[in-house]
């Protein structure tokens, strides 16, 4: 399974169970034309199921296997820690990119995650303009410059 | 966002003209910075180490970011990679392989070894400075680094 890029658009799978900030970051990239095609789910269940392509996310091309994933650290049901010790635990998917996506700035959540083998570790920003700010350079590091890995 | 110390980037090259054009990139993009310079796996796992002569960690301080190339003498990126993250459990280090290959399987090899992320070494000075830009964007004024 190859990670999808659908024109320039590569997929990225956002795992939050906060809605309000997932429809902040998909506006600001409607608004900046960063070109990534976000899928979204609401814990880390979901997240899984997503990844492995269970039902309901069977259809590879309604749902993409993602390029990236912008996960959350507290979710309901499982928490992003609890996903990142999956993913990192199974051949298949464990090569694939985790950013954190988190309010938390605590020192032991950051080492637990870099631990568990996130890539890397960004806080929510407190205003639109940062959030701006922090997709475009995201978007530039993952997307212009990276190279993803072939997924399996 | 707080405000950071200088931050010091480690770059594991063996290739002097390439070393030359990254420091002049640094500078133009007035980054700062400190920059680091091994110039192959074994510097750098000594580097990391702490071994001699990298053992006044005043001087040679452990860095924030690893860029490292794959095709180095005495050790590669490859050996580097798994000793660093396997043998010396150094999983919080973000290491970005900074390479001329463009072939899926070293990509794929080298995120199985824990490679952070994979940049494909710009062939353009205007490149570079990009890179430079984004790499310092994105690293040291976005991520959360661990203690």
């Amino acid at each position: 399974m190859m990670p999808a890029k659908l024109g320039n658009s590569v997929s990225i799978l956002i795992a939050d169970d906060d809605t309000q900030d997932t429809m902040l970051v998909r506006l600001a990239v409607e608004r900046a034309d960063l070109g990534l095609r976000l899928e979204t789910v609401k814990d880390g269940e979901e997240a899984i199921d997503y990844l492995l392509g269970r039902s309901p996310y069977a259809d590879r091309q309604a749902h993409p296997f993602p390029s990236l994933m912008l996960l959350d650290l507290k979710m309901p049901r499982l928490s992003g820690f609890d996903v990142l010790d999956f993913v990192r635990g199974q051949p298949g998917l464990r090569r694939l990119p985790i950013v954190i996506f988190s309010s938390s700035d605590d020192p032991r959540d950051i080492q637990r995650a870099y631990d568990s083998g996130a890539n890397s570790y960004l806080c929510k920003p407190h205003s639109n303009g940062d959030l701006a700010d922090l997709l475009k350079a995201l978007q530039d590091y993952w997307c212009k410059f990276n190279h993803f890995p072939p997924c399996q | 966002m707080d405000m950071k110390m200088p931050e010091q980037i480690l770059l594991a090259k063996d290739n002097e003209d390439y070393i030359l054009l990254f420091k002049r990139a640094l500078q133009s993009a007035r980054i700062d910075a400190g920059l680091q310079i091994v110039r192959d796996g074994q510097e750098a796992v000594d580097y990391l180490t702490g071994a001699a002569p990298y053992t006044d960690r005043t001087k040679h301080p452990f860095p924030k970011l690893l860029l490292l190339d794959l095709k180095m003498p005495r050790m590669d990126g490859f050996q580097v990679l798994s000793a660093i993250r396997q043998r010396l459990g150094f999983t919080r280090l973000p290491v970005i392989v900074l390479t001329h290959s463009d072939n899926p399987a070293d990509i794929r090899r080298a995120y199985e070894l824990g490679a952070t992320s994979y940049f494909r070494k710009p062939d353009s000075l205007a490149g570079l400075d990009e890179m430079i830009h984004v790499l310092h964007a994105y690293w040291l004024k976005f991520n959360h680094f661990p203690e």
